[in-house]
């Protein structure tokens, strides 16, 4: 050692740096530390060789074990299709009923029925299946086409004045817009048909109305004016209003009728979808 | 810094070799309750998994168990759900007062003592001692070159070595299984690779942690001994060198003649005993030092010597610096343990034990978690009436399947309560929970048309064990269209 340096508080020699004076201790690091940071050199360098790692123009060093984290999640996914598929199979051959009383089933069914309504319905049902004016709640207990499992699975996959040949379909006079009726007439049903609720329309003859209603209306909605699911005729005593309940809307809708279209899924979604659809929508509000 | 001015040559090396230590043999009060503490903490870490506990069919049977896969801990009787974590937390807060009343009755007794690298490379000294002999012993060994006994010697202290450490491993896989299956497993190769791969971690940090990098962990690796020097104080009782007895150090025969002299002789004989049996090599007559881990074999073995020089032992020993300077000028030694720092960390050791032990012993097997829809916040029915939909947890922390009922309160009277897939009994739904799972449901709360309710009605559900009675609630509201 050319020059060793000690300084007197201490007692420790120092390094010869100076800084203003104040001079740097030489308290040496234990030599293994020395060791362990050249061993952490080695790994870096070998995990170069062994994993993705350097950058090129278009690519990358894929390394020798070839792996990748995009690999890997694509066989993730890959395995979860494949277990998928088992339990879609059972799903294809299983009924309505068996599936809502099976748990595993109906875990599935459930699941897969939430992204497909999503997918597929929400658009005009509402990401939370409640509808708007002119699209049905699917959340409530008032079903135009019936609320059964069956039911619906049937609505699902024919659609409502879809273009297949199964379709469901009514069509409801426009009894004002056509002459059927005059606007009087019109006026005194309405003032009949929002009675059942408990309103009225202002100037309306409630006795006139039924009289009317009586000869028009009671094919499709019955005399008890509760409608028909086979035919699709809503319930006119409830609460619940497709076009809205007020006299405007009512009148309006006595006028002019409203066709609501509801597409076919039929061919578009395979058969075990539409049955996880049908089960996740009744789950919803459906019922009879 | 190479060419500035100031510099005025090169530094031999910035790096230093460790010397290896060869701590000598000692026997004494203090290597008996080091001894005492090796058997009693190792025995437990090694045994503690074997020992089983009924919970009943549907639970482990083992006493002590951290159940990754299940996500549940078991202690005994207790029972640790992850959402109950804060208990480990509890425990942690615990150790650390624990460890700070420790240090301010009598310093590092913790290193000293109990920590896990001092305790294993105790037993790793223990092993070399008996392979390579005593102190000198090992030093010659050292020196001379490889023969077939020396090989056969150095082999034999790796092999044991090497064993502790596969041991150490292996009994810390046991706390995450059940211990005979997973012992089973091991040796017939079925166990999984994430056993084999933690046994292998734990033998390598045990084989080189307690056989090469020794006191090199507790100068470089460890936090505690600077947290330790910023913690003591004035009062806490430390392995200490009495100068004021010792010096001026000087032989036996040098003493008895600089005594004829008239001159002051001190009781150190400078034998350099202590620096010898010291396992992190330290000479404790430069007084509080980082690299001491207050262990006391240096006491021991000072007190030895005296004895044989015959004089009075603790020359070396638990004392304050404070005491020192009070004998120098003539003054009593004054020693206290109850002090306000001391006080203080044992309250808080006994408030926060306390409250964690309360709020063990009462806390519910039961709960209820609710979730409402937030779409739609309400559906309006066909006779008038609103449903609100929910979904519901509901926990059972009991080794055995127990039957809840479901009940809400906060509604006018005619709402009715459905959990899907549930039978109800008298208008509540019962709900099967199996033993020590949770389970999710939908629930749906109706209330009738013609019943006026606000936006918004706080309300309660509540579960009752239909065996026990036991309860568990939680709030939440009803919503309703706004009112114009």
């Amino acid at each position: 050692m050319a020059h060793e340096e000690i300084d007197k508080v201490t007692g420790v020699s120092t390094t010869g740096h100076e800084w203003d004076g104040i001079k740097e201790l030489n308290n040496p690091l234990p030599r293994w530390w020395l060791w362990v940071f050249y061993a952490c050199i080695a790994f870096a360098v070998g995990y170069v060789f062994v994993y993705p790692a350097v950058p090129l123009v278009s690519s990358y060093t894929k390394g020798w074990l070839g792996y990748s984290q995009r690999a890997s999640a694509l066989a993730e996914a890959e395995a979860g299709r494949a277990a998928r598929n088992e339990v879609g199979q059972n799903l294809a051959n299983a009924s309505l009923e068996e599936i809502k009383n099976d748990p595993k089933m109906l875990e599935f069914a459930m699941a897969q029925g939430r992204a497909a309504f999503g997918d597929n319905c929400a658009p005009c049902h509402g990401s939370g299946a409640t509808g708007s004016k002119g699209y049905p709640n699917l959340q409530d207990d008032d079903w135009l086409w019936g609320g059964t499992l069956t039911d619906i699975e049937h609505t699902i996959t024919v659609g409502i004045r879809s273009t297949s040949p199964d379709t469901r379909m009514n069509d409801m006079p426009r009894f004002g817009a056509d002459g059927l009726l005059d606007a009087k007439q019109i006026r005194n049903v309405a003032g009949y048909v929002l009675s059942l609720s408990g309103n009225s329309v202002k100037g309306a003859d409630v006795d006139a109305g039924k009289q009317i209603f009586a000869e028009n209306c009671t094919s499709c909605h019955g005399e008890d004016a509760k409608g028909s699911h086979e035919l699709g005729a809503p319930n006119l005593t409830d609460k619940i209003w497709l076009y809205g309940g007020d006299e405007a809307s009512v009148i309006n809708t006595i006028t002019n009728a409203h066709r609501g279209v509801m597409p076919t899924w039929g061919g578009k979604l395979d058969p075990v979808t539409i049955k996880s659809l049908a089960i996740y929508v009744h789950d919803l509000g459906g019922g009879t | 810094m190479r060419g500035d001015e100031h510099v005025t040559a090169e530094v031999d090396s910035y790096y230093a070799a460790a010397k290896k230590n060869y701590p000598a043999s000692v026997s004494g009060r203090l290597r008996t309750i080091k001894w005492s503490v090796l058997i009693i903490t190792l025995g437990i870490y090694y045994f503690l998994p074997f020992i089983r506990w009924d919970r009943g069919p549907d639970a482990p049977g083992q006493a002590v168990l951290i159940d990754i896969a299940g996500r549940k801990a078991y202690f005994f009787g207790v029972e640790i759900w992850p959402q109950e974590v804060y208990y480990l937390t509890g425990l942690l807060v615990l150790a650390a007062i624990a460890l700070f009343l420790m240090n301010a009755v009598a310093g590092r007794l913790w290193c000293g003592y109990l920590c896990p690298q001092t305790v294993w490379t105790d037993l790793f000294f223990a092993v070399e001692r008996w392979f390579e002999g005593d102190r000198r012993d090992r030093i010659l060994m050292d020196r001379a070159s490889m023969s077939a006994g020396k090989f056969a010697r150095k082999a034999g202290k790796h092999l044991v070595w090497l064993l502790i450490a596969v041991g150490t491993g292996g009994a810390w896989v046991l706390y995450f299984g059940d211990a005979p299956t997973i012992i089973r497993d091991i040796f017939t190769g079925n166990a999984a690779s994430i056993v084999y791969i933690w046994i292998g971690i734990l033998t390598f940090t045990t084989y080189s942690l307690a056989g090469f990098m020794r006191e090199q962990v507790c100068l470089y690796m460890c936090p505690w001994p600077r947290i330790q020097a910023a913690l003591t104080d004035e009062w806490a009782l430390n392995v200490t060198y009495r100068t004021d007895r010792g010096e001026p150090r000087m032989s036996v025969r040098t003493g008895a003649k600089a005594k004829e002299a008239g001159a002051k002789v001190g009781d150190c004989i400078d034998c350099k005993a202590c620096v010898h049996v010291c396992p992190t090599g330290v000479d404790i007559r430069e007084g509080l030092q980082l690299g001491c881990i207050q262990c006391g074999l240096c006491i021991d073995a000072c007190d030895t010597v005296m004895a044989k020089v015959g004089r009075e032992p603790g020359l070396i020993g638990y004392d304050t610096d404070m005491n020192i300077a009070r004998r120098s000028e003539g003054k009593p030694p004054i020693f206290r343990i109850v002090r306000p720092r001391t006080v203080l960390y044992a309250a808080l050791i006994v408030i926060i034990g306390g409250i964690m032990t309360y709020t063990l012993a009462n806390r519910a097997f039961q709960g209820v978690s609710v979730l409402h829809d937030r779409n739609p916040l309400y559906v309006n029915l066909s006779d008038g009436g609103v449903r609100n939909g929910y979904t519901v947890r509901l926990i059972n922390k009991r080794p055995h399947e127990r039957h809840f009922a479901l009940t809400v309160s906060g509604l006018p009277d005619g709402f009715t309560v459905e959990a899907q897939g549930v039978p109800a009994a008298n208008g509540k739904p019962v709900i099967e929970v199996s033993a020590d799972t949770t389970r999710e449901l939908r629930v749906l709360v109706m209330v009738p048309g013609g019943v006026a309710l606000p936006e918004s009605t706080p309300i309660e559900f509540y579960i009752v064990d239909t065996d026990n009675g036991e309860k568990a609630s939680t709030s939440d509201f009803f919503k309703a269209a706004p009112t114009n």
